[in-house]
């Protein structure tokens, strides 16, 4: 029985990892192409079908180049920034529940890959912790432009990390735990977050843009005054894995969206598709799976809207930036808890 | 095997700890910080504490070690600073008596400690959990609780007050 549980954890975080690598590289793709369909052009199509093989192609392309370490760099942390910034980014999908239970015989398997009762700081501390990567690489590279991304890259991260968290807080008063899966399991049927956390999921999704680093706060990285910000100095797959570390934190923060506000794995009138079979285990099965087909919908919508976002808006100035995250969001934020405290009070007050 | 990984542990915090203070490049020395940070949270998690391992990360390891290498990074060390702190006598003095105080603070805050052993039967396996955390914050040290808050409140007034600019200052 506890072999089985474990061989079978084993399976799901390989499958949960290469689902998100897999992810990752086709949202290079699809980064593309509807750039492409934006600005009205037609985007990668000459390897494979429709450009479907263009990711492999570019995977081909940045493992061949050369790998160039600059003389002055400081080589032993060089590599190591952007190994920290994939670790961090892989580590994060971990705590998110991407399904209901399967059941199969007597056993029933959770789709979570751990569910610790601190999934949200988990994720929280994870992300923070993806800083280091940029940080570390920016420094070793002893450029000034790339030390001038890392920079920016720290303080706009560490301004909105404060803003995520309190927003964090409203969401955590009413579900009452820090386990994602708990969270998930609440917002049965369309009984989603976001009818109660409007502004709450506003601020979250502003600062998850500033997070993981897209336009409009892509400052770090910022060619027109930048270069390429904090991997300047990367060339071959180190650039890439850098690259690929942004895609899968896009992927990430898409889940923790989806599951913290638009009810994860849940949607309209799936208990009576479950009191619709005869067969408990059956119905159960059945709503797992679509449950987690409807998870991944709203993670791909998600991620789409980082990109329609990306080829829609200018980037903000810094200081723009910096007042939009400690003057207004955080002020916003505090107002979002002391409403949600207020609503919660008076909700006990009138149903007891 | 909660044992040999508490060894592990403690080896490791220990090991960058000195790690920490023998450096010879101000950024190695944060960075081991982090890496101490990282091996107290998992002291905190062999003792069931998750929220504390958590926190301790976000806090310390995610917030403000950023800060820290963030300043570092501009100061760009390595060449001049450790030469000077070398020769001056002042410096070595002054480092010798700090230490000695702190190390009669450490005795004198150990000397009472009453290493007692919990009782295995009435032990609860789950005092660290989030839940019983927050209710006895919020009830046997409610005070202590508010005061801290107090406390950071001025902190974060102080640092508004620096920071704000001034009338008839030159910004560049």
């Amino acid at each position: 029985m506890d072999s089985v549980l474990l061989i079978y954890k084993g399976i799901y975080i390989l499958a949960i990892f290469g689902i998100s690598l897999l992810i990752a590289t086709y949202s290079t793709y699809f980064e593309r192409k509807i750039a492409a369909f934006i600005q009205d052009r037609v985007g990668p199509n000459r390897a494979g079908p429709m450009g479907l093989l263009q990711p492999l192609a570019d995977a081909g392309k940045l493992f061949f180049k050369e790998e160039f370490i600059p003389a002055k760099a400081n080589k032993g942390l060089f590599i190591l920034g952007p190994g920290i910034a994939m670790l961090v980014a892989a580590m994060s999908s971990a705590v998110i529940p991407f399904g209901d239970t399967l059941i199969i015989g007597e056993t029933s398997f959770d789709l979570i890959a751990i569910d610790v009762n601190i999934g949200i700081l988990y994720i929280f501390g994870v992300v923070s912790l993806g800083v280091y990567g940029l940080m570390i690489g920016g420094w070793a590279s002893n450029n000034k432009f790339s030390l001038l991304g890392a920079i920016r890259a720290a303080s706009q991260n560490i301004s909105y990390e404060l803003a995520m968290g309190l927003s964090l807080i409203a969401v955590l008063m009413l579900s009452g735990s820090l386990s994602l899966k708990v969270i998930a399991e609440q917002q049965t049927g369309f009984n989603w977050n976001i009818w109660y956390q409007p502004l709450g999921f506003l601020i979250f999704l502003i600062c998850a843009f500033a997070e993981t680093n897209r336009t409009p706060f892509d400052l770090p990285e910022s060619e027109a005054e930048l270069i390429g910000g904090y991997h300047t100095e990367y060339s071959s797959m180190k650039l890439g894995m850098y690259l690929f570390a942004e895609y899968i934190n896009i992927f990430v923060v898409s889940a923790v969206m989806s599951t913290l506000y638009f009810g994860a794995y849940n949607f309209p009138f799936m208990e009576n598709l479950r009191n619709a079979f005869d067969d408990p285990v059956l119905g159960n099965n059945v709503v797992t799976i679509i449950g987690v087909a409807v998870m991944f919908a709203k993670i791909f919508a998600f991620i789409f809207f980082f990109m329609w976002v990306r080829w829609t808006l200018p980037r903000f100035r810094y200081d723009q930036l910096m007042k939009l995250g400690w003057n207004i969001l955080i002020p916003l934020a505090i107002l979002n808890i002391l409403l949600t405290g207020g609503g919660i009070l008076l909700y006990e007050h009138f149903t007891k | 095997m909660t044992e040999s990984l508490f060894f592990f542990f403690a080896s490791l915090t220990l090991l960058c700890a000195i790690m920490v203070v023998i450096s010879k490049n101000p950024v190695y020395s944060v960075i081991f910080l982090i890496l101490t940070f990282f091996s107290i949270s998992a002291h905190y998690i062999l003792l069931n504490a998750q929220f504390l391992a958590a926190v301790n990360i976000i806090v310390y390891a995610g917030a403000i070690m950023v800060l820290f290498l963030f300043v570092l990074m501009f100061i760009n060390t390595g060449k001049n600073v450790e030469s000077t702190l070398k020769k001056n006598v002042l410096a070595k003095i002054a480092g010798t008596v700090a230490g000695g105080l702190l190390f009669i603070v450490v005795v004198a805050a150990l000397k009472d400690v009453a290493l007692g052993h919990p009782d295995p039967a009435t032990y609860d396996s789950q005092v660290g959990m989030v839940e019983n955390l927050g209710k006895v914050l919020f009830t046997k040290y409610m005070l202590p609780f508010q005061l801290v808050a107090v406390l950071f409140l001025v902190s974060m007034v102080g640092a508004v007050m620096i920071g704000k600019r001034e009338t008839g200052e030159q910004n560049f």
